[in-house]
């Protein structure tokens, strides 16, 4: 008797919820299994990589630390998703916001204002903005698939970066590394909690939630984005502009990217690196999708892959297992989550098709 | 060997793992089934057949088991898009984050391990003549094999009768199923194919193209092969065509500094990525070619009626 797979006559609100709980188990599990085949105590590794790093206050605000991005770029494309645009290339997003909001702190070096950090904002959404608008009118102009752009634009971003950092913006008081000056106090983000490394950036965080969800749920672009998503025949014939939806999840998730770029550089890291990001841009692929593509779903699943990150780290310096291990179980977890989800549109049933009907008739 | 054999030679080196894993997803992608996975097929490819090819001491054993790595991960591919209808969109990009992920597990010990490269077809006298014999008969065996799989795909997909079953059930998975064709298998058998191909692409990397394990070696080129597919507007020659053109400008890139230039090597870095979107808009805006060319239920989920 072979399993199959049985229509609902609807999306199962309950197995909504419930598959990225099952997910997470089953990676759970798949944890065990690989532990053990690497010849590590499972007990003690999976302790390691997801109880450990959250004991401390500092750890927990390092959570925080490394939700917040997640929270931010996974939030844009979430919106984005759910309108079938794929915004593939947040990685590239947040890295012009930390080039832009980078270099107004390096332009501004110096001055002593309050003004300086919502320039280096603006100036990060703006970078964001832009390099998200980009597949967007190649999308709407062109025809262009903007997965393909828009990833192959994080390339050039990151090769933007690095141009910068071993040229023009290195420190010309530095040791030749290829990184800039550090950012003066008046670019870095005012930290909340003594002793951590948690900014504001995590209770403005909370507000773009909030903002998401209003969009999502009350305002008239949340309402197109789910017909969109739902029924691109429908949308149509209701008049929504497709064009219009691109340039705007484009926009507003390049926006969000490059506002969580220039918090990274202004707050955690406090200059520019060749390396920015730890790919945030692409994990957030997988926070979107585990958060539900809504933002408070969202939310939630950016504490969870933060804690894959720490865990990671942790992992490494203690059990000297590879960094590799986060990327690892960050696609197992998107892998099972992708195959449970089958089950809010259909059910399992086991047994022959049509078994009910044959019955009365053998009788 | 002089300059210009030179640059054909390397040009050719550049092109053969682009034109490698762009044959497979064009397979793939004419069944109907968009897998967008193949970065991190040919990520796993390239560590499994280095690391094959460093124990048995056998580049051959590694391209095999490389290409066998890929398969097995485009499984995964199959098996939730196919029998479990999962979005191929999302679950592509699960493929690469993942794949991205296990090759560095697996290439942790072989970072900085020497492997002598794949060797290169050496016919005293003839492969010694100036300009032909380099370019002609000068390389390595998976350069010529790439070129008989050009051929065999084209045949396959327009001169059988498999390959006519695969494009319908590409254009039309419901009319194909209608006619009693299956259209999951076909499209499971055309995954597993796109997999071993972009496996074969990762491993001429890491044993023939530059024979060592680096974390991230394929930098962006699964994505570049899926732009190519649509390059060639899904044709197995424009495929060819498309490869050696991006071959062209990765030696451009990759000289442009010996040419005395004077621009900085990051910004030379970016010249295929800028390419591949130069010529992704060009192709792309001709929607009437687009329409024409690209299979027309690409991406769908089938669930047959039952």
């Amino acid at each position: 008797m072979l399993p199959r797979l049985e229509p609902r006559s609807g999306v199962s609100a309950a197995m909504m919820l419930l598959t990225p709980a099952i997910a997470v188990g089953l990676t759970l599990i798949a944890g065990v299994i690989m532990f053990a085949a690497l010849g590590f105590d499972p007990g003690r590794a999976l302790y390691t990589f997801f109880v450990k790093p959250v004991s401390t206050l500092y750890g927990v605000s390092e959570l925080l630390v490394k939700a917040t991005p997640l929270a931010i770029i996974g939030i844009g494309l979430a919106l984005g998703f759910r309108a079938n645009v794929w915004n593939i290339g947040a990685e590239g997003q947040f890295t012009l916001g930390a080039i832009c909001g980078g270099g107004v702190a390096l332009a501004l070096h110096g001055v002593e204002s309050w003004l300086v950090l919502p320039a280096m904002a603006v100036a990060g959404i703006l970078g964001g903005l832009a390099w998200g608008a980009i597949p967007a009118l190649l999308r709407v102009r062109f025809n262009a698939n903007e997965i393909l752009t828009s990833l192959m634009l994080t390339y050039v971003a990151t090769l933007l970066l690095s141009y910068l950092v071993h040229g023009p913006w290195r420190d010309p008081d530095g040791l030749n590394f290829p990184e800039s000056r550090m950012f003066e106090d008046s670019a870095l983000l005012p930290v909340i909690l003594d002793e951590t490394r948690l900014s504001i950036a995590a209770p403005i965080t909370l507000l773009i939630v909030l903002a998401g969800w209003l969009v999502l749920s009350r305002a008239f672009l949340g309402f197109q984005i789910k017909v969109v998503g739902q029924s691109p025949a429908a949308a149509s014939y209701a008049g929504f502009s497709e064009k219009r939806l691109i340039w705007t999840t484009l926009c507003v998730s390049g926006a969000l990217a490059g506002l969580a770029g220039m918090f990274e550089v202004s707050g955690p890291i406090g200059q520019l690196h060749p390396v920015v990001s730890p790919g945030y841009g692409f994990t957030a692929i997988i926070v979107a999708f585990l958060g539900r593509l809504h933002p408070v779903g969202v939310l939630f699943a950016s504490l969870l892959i933060a804690l894959s990150y720490l865990g990671g780290e942790l992992a490494q310096i203690e059990l000297k297992l590879p960094l590799a291990l986060t990327g690892v179980f960050q696609g197992m977890l998107l892998f099972f989550l992708l195959g449970t989800d089958v089950l809010i549109r259909y059910r399992v049933r086991f047994g022959r098709r049509g078994a009910q009907i044959a019955l009365p008739q053998g009788g | 060997m002089d300059t210009a054999a030179a640059v054909i030679v390397s040009m050719m080196a550049a092109a053969t793992p682009l034109l490698y894993a762009a044959l497979g997803e064009l397979v793939t992608e004419k069944s109907g089934v968009l897998n967008l996975g193949v970065e991190g097929m040919m990520i796993t490819g390239a560590v499994t057949a280095f690391a094959t090819a460093t124990i048995t001491g056998s580049s051959a054993i590694g391209i095999v088991a490389g290409a066998a790595a890929a398969m097995a991960l485009s499984l995964i591919f199959a098996v939730l898009t196919l029998s479990l209808v999962a979005n191929q969109v999302a679950t592509g990009l699960a493929l690469t984050i993942f794949g991205i992920g296990l090759s560095a597990l697996i290439g942790q010990g072989y970072v900085g391990t020497p492997l002598d490269a794949l060797p290169k077809l050496d016919i005293p006298g003839i492969s010694d003549i100036a300009f032909v014999g380099p370019v002609v008969f000068g390389h390595d065996f998976l350069i010529y094999f790439s070129f008989v799989m050009v051929g065999v795909v084209a045949w396959f997909l327009y001169k059988t009768r498999a390959g006519l079953v695969l494009r319908a059930v590409g254009e039309s998975h419901d009319a194909a199923h209608a006619i009693g064709y299956p259209v999951i298998g076909i499209r499971y058998l055309a995954v597993a194919f796109g997999g071993a191909m972009a496996g074969v692409g990762g491993a001429y990397l890491s044993v023939a193209y530059t024979p060592m394990w680096i974390e991230n070696m394929t930098a962006g080129r699964g994505w570049i092969a899926l732009a190519l597919v649509v390059f060639a507007t899904w044709r197995p020659g424009r495929v060819l065509l498309g490869a050696y053109l991006f071959g062209g400008v990765t030696i451009l890139q990759l000289h442009g500094q010996g040419f005395g230039l004077g621009i900085a090597s990051q910004i030379l870095s970016m010249l295929p990525y800028l390419a591949t979107i130069l010529v992704l808009v060009l192709i792309s805006s001709d929607r009437a070619l687009i329409r024409l060319n690209a299979p027309a239920d690409i991406g769908k989920i089938f669930r047959p009626a039952s």
